[in-house]
C-alpha cells in the first residue's frame, strides 16, 4: 500500500514515530506521479529535486526535535496561482509560462515553516476562471475517477491530485466555488473558508474580494488540521482578519445532537441532478439521525447570486490582470511595432478565450456609463444576499446543500456553452458573495461512479461548526480511495 | 470690444514627506540607483498587496484641517484603471467616489491687497508612478520604480481664481500651509508640488463657464503665470475669431512660450474606475482627527501675529520671517538663544539673505546653526567685534557654520578699544597726515573720514568706530 493512500495526519504520525522517513515520502509521492500523470495531468510543474532536498532537510529538522507539528514531513502540491519562490507559478497561463516569483505566499509559507514539502504546482483554469480545469493553457487535467470527464475547477489540478493519491494534499484557493465544486467532483474534502482567514498575499489575484485559499485533502481531519496550520493574522493583506479561534482540530467532535442545519428550499429545485438530490438528502438524514434538527427554508435571491458574482469577479479580475503586460515579466509577443501593439498582441497571444471573455465582461460593467447600472447593482445585490444569509444563521447553526447541481461533465462538454457552465457555479458562488465558510465531503457516488459532494455553509467565523458536522457525518461513512488509475 | 475675464481652477499634486512610500515599506528617498527603492508591491509583481501607510492619512487630514476642509471620516480607496509601463499594475490606487477631504477654502491676499476666498474641492490620496528613462542611442525605454508608490495628495481648487496673479497667491498659500504643516516640501522644480491648471475664458458678466482647456508641465511660478497669459489670449483669439474653444489637455513649452494639445475630450480615457478590493475603508475617529489637530502646528497667519506681539518685531520683518518656514525656524532658534530678536531679524533678512542670493540659495539649504549666529550676536553686543568685522565673521559661518568666538580669537579680531594704545597709534596718524588735519580745521569736516579709514587701516579694522571717532574729534578740535 503506498504511503499517498494516507492521509496527511495519519502519514504525518509516522513519520514523526520514525515507522517512514520524509524522504520515502517524498519518493512514494514522486512515483505516484510518475505512474499515473500521464494519464491525470494534475501538475503543472513537478519540483523532484527541490521536494527530495527539501525531504532531507525537514528529516533532519524532525529529527533535531525542530518540528513537531502533524504536518511534518508530508508531501503537499500547491495549486498554481501561489507563488513560490523560485519555482515556476503559472496560473496555468501562457501569459505566465516563464514566471519565477521571487517571494512566497503567505499561506504556502506557512506550510513551510511547518515542515510541508511542496512537491509541485497543480494545474487550474487559466488564472482560476473556469469549472473544469479545460481553459488550462497546459493541458486538461482528469478526473481519477474516470477520465473522460473533468475534475471540476478551477482547483481541478489539487483536488485530482489528492484523489488520485499522487500527494497527501493540496492547497487550493476559492473564490465563487473553486475548492468546493472539484472536491464535490473527485471525492474529496475541501474548505473555503471566512474571507480573510487565511492570508491572500502571494496568491495572485481572480477576485480580490472574493478569494480565499483554502485546504483539500482525503478527510475532515486532514483539513482542519491544514487550516488551523495556514490561518493567521497577516500584516501584509489589508483584508486579513484577526481571529482568536483558528483551532479547528479541537471541533473534530463527533457530535451533532441539537444542532440546527437549514436546507434552502431554492437549492433543490430544478436543474438539481436527481441522484445528487437524492444523495445529499441522505446525507442530511444522517446527521438528523445523529441528533441534529434538520428543516427546509427559503434562501432567498439564490438566482441573482451567479449574474452579481461575475459582474463583481470579471470587474475586479479585469483591473488585476491588467498587469500582465508583457513589460516586466512573463509573455511578450515576439515582434510589435511601438508600445501600444506590444500590449495587445502580447495580451490578446497571453491570454485564453475565457479569460479574455472576463476581461472584457468586467471592463465594460465598469465602463463610463454602465457602472452604476451594472457593477454598482451587483455590490447592492452582494449586499442584500449577505443579509439573507444573515437572517438564515439567525435559526440555523449551518445551511446544507449541494456543492454543485451534478456530478463531473464528460470533458468538452462545458467549454462549448459558457453560460451553462457560469450556472453550474449556483449553490457555491453565493457563499464568496456573502464572504461565509463552507466545505465539500463525500457523500456518495451517481450510477456513473462519479462522486457527489455535500456543502455545509456556516455563519462568518462558524468553521467549527462546519467541521464538527462535517466529521460526524464523515463517521458514517468509509473513505472511498480511487482504484481507477 | 467685448471685455473677457479668465477663469482658472486648480489641480495640485503634492508628494508627501513620508519616509515610507504609501503601500509599502520603500524609501521615499529622492535619487538612488534605478529600482533600488522597489519591493514586489511597488513594482507590482503577481501576488503582492498594499498596505495603507498611516502617516499618509495623517498628513492629508492635516492639510484638510489647515485649508478648512470636512474630513471624509469614512473614506476608502478606488482603482484608476490605464496602461502605461510607468504604471506597474496598470491602475493607479487613487481616490474618486470618497475624498478624504472636501469643501474647503483658503483665503488670499489679490494684488490690489484685497481679500478672496478660493474654494477647494477636494483632496485625495493617490500613489505616483515610476519614471520612464528613454535611451537615447536605442530603441529602448527603460523604467526606474523608485518613486513608483510615492504617496501624493492632490489639491483640487474651485474654478475661483480670475488671473495668474491669484492664482500665484493660492499656489503660495498652499505651499506655506503645507510647508508649515511639515507635509512636504513643496518643490516645484523637483517635482514635490506640480500644479495642472484648468482654464477658460467667458464674457464679462456671463454666467456660464466657457469650455476649458488643462494646462501640464508647469515647472515653476513663472511658467504657470506665463502659460495662463498665452492661453487667456490663445483661447480670446478663437472666440474673436468665431471659433470654438476644444476641450482638451495642453502641454506648455516654457521655452517656446507655447502650448500644444495633447489629447482632446474625445480620446479622453475612460479609467473604470471601482472601489480597491485589497484595501479596507479608512475610518478617521474623531479622537484620530482631534489627534491629528492637536498636533498641528502654528501657522504662518499666527506665527506673524505673534511675531509682532512677542518679540516686537515690525510687520515687514514678521512677513519676510514667516514668509518660509526654516527661515522663521532659524528666526525662533537663535532667539531663543540671544533674546535679541530684531537683532535676529537684522542678520536674517539682511546679510544671511543677500549671500543666499549671491549663492543663488534657497532659505532650505541654510546650513549654519543657530548657536553660532547667537554668539556672533552676542560678541557685537559686547562691543567686542565692529560692524565690519562682524559681517567678515558672519561669511564664514554663512559658508563653513564656523564658531565665531574661536574664529574672532585665533584670528585677532577682538575691537581694539584701549584708549591709550588707540590713542597713540591715532596721534601718528593725525602726525603722518597734516594736509588732512589742515582741511579739517579749515572747515572741511568730511576730512575726518580719511583719518578715520587710515586708523581702521593701521588696527586691521578692529578699532571700535565710536572710539576712533572720539579721540580723533578731541585731537583735531585741540
Amino acid at each position: 500500500m503506498s504511503l499517498m493512500s494516507l492521509t496527511a495526519v495519519e502519514l504525518g504520525k509516522k513519520i514523526k514515530a520514525k515507522e517512514v522517513t520524509v524522504v520515502q515520502a517524498v519518493q512514494e509521492s514522486l512515483d505516484a506521479i510518475a505512474q499515473k500523470e500521464e494519464k491525470v495531468h494534475s501538475f503543472v510543474t513537478v519540483d523532484r529535486e527541490g521536494a527530495l532536498k527539501k525531504a532531507e532537510e525537514v528529516q533532519k529538522k524532525i529529527d533535531a526535535g525542530e518540528l513537531t507539528g502533524p504536518l511534518a514531513g508530508v508531501p503537499v502540491a500547491i495549486k498554481d496561482n501561489m507563488c513560490t519562490e523560485g519555482l515556476l507559478t503559472t496560473c496555468s497561463s501562457k501569459i505566465l509560462g516563464n514566471f519565477i516569483p521571487t517571494f512566497t505566499a503567505e499561506a504556502v509559507k506557512k506550510l513551510e515553516q511547518a515542515g510541508a514539502v511542496i512537491i509541485g504546482k497543480t494545474n487550474m483554469d487559466e488564472f482560476a476562471m473556469g469549472s473544469t480545469t479545460e481553459t488550462s493553457a497546459f493541458g486538461v487535467t482528469k478526473n481519477p475517477w474516470n477520465t473522460e470527464h473533468v475534475p471540476g475547477g478551477s482547483s481541478g489540478g489539487s483536488c485530482a491530485a489528492v484523489a488520485a493519491e499522487e500527494c497527501s494534499y493540496a492547497l487550493g484557493s476559492d473564490t465563487g466555488g473553486s475548492i468546493r465544486q472539484p472536491s464535490s467532483f473527485c471525492g474529496v474534502t475541501g474548505i473555503k473558508p471566512t474571507y480573510g482567514t487565511v492570508s491572500r498575499y502571494g496568491l495572485i489575484a481572480y477576485g480580490s474580494s472574493l478569494d480565499q485559499i483554502g485546504p483539500v485533502a482525503k478527510d475532515v481531519t486532514d483539513c482542519a488540521t491544514i487550516l488551523e496550520t495556514i490561518s493567521a493574522h497577516d500584516p501584509k493583506d489589508s483584508t486579513s482578519v484577526e481571529r482568536q479561534d483558528t483551532d479547528f482540530t479541537s471541533a473534530l467532535v463527533d457530535d451533532v445532537k441539537g444542532m440546527k442545519i437549514g436546507i434552502p428550499k431554492d437549492y433543490f429545485g430544478a436543474g438539481l441532478d436527481p441522484e445528487v438530490k437524492e444523495a445529499v438528502l441522505q446525507a442530511a438524514k444522517e446527521l438528523e439521525k445523529k441528533g441534529a434538527i434538520v428543516e427546509e427554508f427559503d434562501l432567498s435571491l439564490v438566482e441573482y447570486a451567479i449574474p452579481a458574482y461575475y459582474v463583481i469577479a470579471c470587474a475586479e479580475a479585469s483591473s488585476n490582470l491588467a498587469r500582465f503586460d508583457g513589460v516586466k515579466y512573463g509573455y511578450r509577443t515576439s515582434e510589435y511595432d511601438g508600445l501600444h501593439q506590444m500590449y495587445k498582441k502580447s495580451r490578446s497571444e497571453g491570454f485564453g478565450a475565457e479569460v479574455k471573455r472576463r476581461i472584457m465582461l468586467g471592463s465594460f460593467v465598469l465602463s463610463s456609463g454602465y457602472y452604476d447600472a451594472y457593477y454598482l447593482k451587483a455590490l447592492r445585490t452582494k449586499a442584500l444576499i449577505k443579509k439573507a444569509f444573515d437572517e438564515a444563521f439567525a435559526k440555523y447553526d449551518l445551511i446544507l446543500g449541494p456543492a454543485a447541481p451534478t456530478t463531473a461533465p464528460a470533458l468538452g462538454e462545458s467549454l462549448s456553452d459558457p453560460l451553462k457552465m457560469y450556472l453550474g457555479d449556483i449553490y457555491t458562488i453565493s457563499v464568496n458573495l456573502a464572504g461565509l465558510p463552507g466545505i465539500s465531503v463525500p457523500c456518495g457516488k451517481d450510477s456513473k461512479g462519479l462522486p457527489i459532494g455535500l456543502q455545509l455553509i456556516g455563519d462568518c467565523f462558524q468553521e467549527k461548526k462546519l467541521i464538527r458536522a462535517a466529521y460526524a457525518y464523515e463517521q458514517t461513512r468509509e473513505y472511498e480511495h480511487c482504484q481507477n488509475l | 470690444m467685448k471685455q473677457f475675464e479668465t477663469v482658472i481652477g486648480l489641480e495640485v499634486h503634492v508628494e508627501l514627506a513620508t519616509k515610507t512610500k504609501i503601500f509599502c515599506s520603500c524609501s521615499t528617498a529622492f535619487g538612488g540607483a534605478p529600482n533600488s527603492h522597489t519591493c514586489p508591491v511597488c513594482t507590482g509583481m503577481p501576488g503582492s498587496l498594499p498596505v495603507l501607510n498611516k502617516k499618509v492619512v495623517e498628513y492629508a487630514v492635516a492639510v484638510g484641517l489647515a485649508t478648512n476642509c470636512t474630513i471624509t471620516q469614512n473614506c476608502k480607496f478606488d482603482r484608476k484603471n490605464y496602461f502605461y509601463p510607468d504604471n506597474p499594475q496598470n491602475y493607479q490606487i487613487s481616490q474618486l467616489y470618497l475624498p478624504i477631504c472636501r469643501n474647503g477654502a483658503v483665503e488670499i491676499e489679490t494684488p490690489d491687497g484685497g481679500k478672496k476666498t478660493v474654494g477647494i474641492h477636494e483632496i485625495h490620496m493617490e500613489e505616483d508612478a515610476g519614471k520612464l528613462v528613454h535611451d537615447d542611442w536605442g530603441e529602448n525605454s527603460l523604467v526606474d520604480f523608485n518613486r513608483s508608490g510615492v504617496p501624493l495628495i492632490e489639491i483640487v481648487s474651485e474654478p475661483d481664481m480670475r488671473s495668474a496673479d491669484e492664482v500665484i497667491a493660492y499656489l503660495e498659500k498652499l505651499r506655506m500651509t503645507i510647508q508649515y504643516l511639515g507635509a512636504s516640501d513643496c518643490k516645484l522644480q523637483e517635482g514635490s508640488m506640480r500644479a495642472d491648471v484648468n482654464i477658460s475664458v467667458r464674457e464679462v458678466g456671463a454666467k456660464e463657464f466657457g469650455t476649458r482647456t488643462e494646462m501640464k508641465n508647469l515647472n515653476s511660478f513663472k511658467a504657470i503665470a506665463r502659460a495662463i497669459e498665452a492661453e487667456t489670449e490663445r483661447q480670446i483669439d478663437l472666440i474673436e475669431a468665431g471659433k470654438e474653444v476644444v476641450q482638451e489637455t495642453r502641454r506648455w513649452d516654457d521655452a517656446k512660450e507655447y502650448s500644444y494639445a495633447m489629447r482632446s475630450k474625445e480620446d479622453a480615457q475612460d479609467y473604470r474606475y471601482f472601489p480597491e478590493p485589497d484595501l479596507v475603508p479608512i475610518v478617521i475617529s474623531d479622537e484620530w482627527m482631534e489627534e491629528i489637530r492637536s498636533k498641528q502646528p502654528e501657522l504662518r497667519d499666527e506665527k506673524k501675529a505673534r511675531y509682532i506681539e512677542e518679540y516686537q518685531l515690525p510687520e515687514y520683518d514678521a512677513n519676510i520671517l514667516t514668509g518660509n518656514k526654516h527661515l522663521a525656524d532659524l528666526f525662533e532658534q537663535t532667539t531663543e538663544i540671544c533674546h535679541a530678536p530684531k537683532k535676529v531679524s537684522n542678520w536674517l533678512m539682511g546679510e544671511t539673505m543677500r549671500l543666499m542670493k549671491e549663492a543663488d540659495m534657497e532659505a532650505e539649504q541654510l546650513h549654519f546653526s543657530p548657536e553660532n549666529l547667537a554668539k556672533l550676536i552676542g560678541l557685537t553686543e559686547q562691543k567686542a567685534i565692529n560692524n565690519s568685522v562682524a559681517k567678515e565673521v558672519f561669511q564664514h559661518i554663512f559658508a563653513e557654520d564656523i564658531d565665531p568666538e574661536a574664529y574672532v580669537e585665533e584670528h585677532g579680531l577682538k575691537t581694539v578699544a584701549d584708549d591709550g594704545q588707540l590713542r597713540g597709534t591715532i596721534e601718528k596718524i593725525v602726525a603722518d597726515n597734516p594736509q588732512s588735519v589742515e582741511d579739517y580745521r579749515a572747515g572741511k569736516k568730511k576730512a575726518i573720514g580719511f583719518l578715520v579709514g587710515q586708523t581702521m587701516k593701521a588696527t586691521q579694522g578692529k578699532a571700535d568706530p565710536g572710539m576712533v571717532n572720539r579721540i580723533l574729534t578731541e585731537l583735531l578740535e585741540q
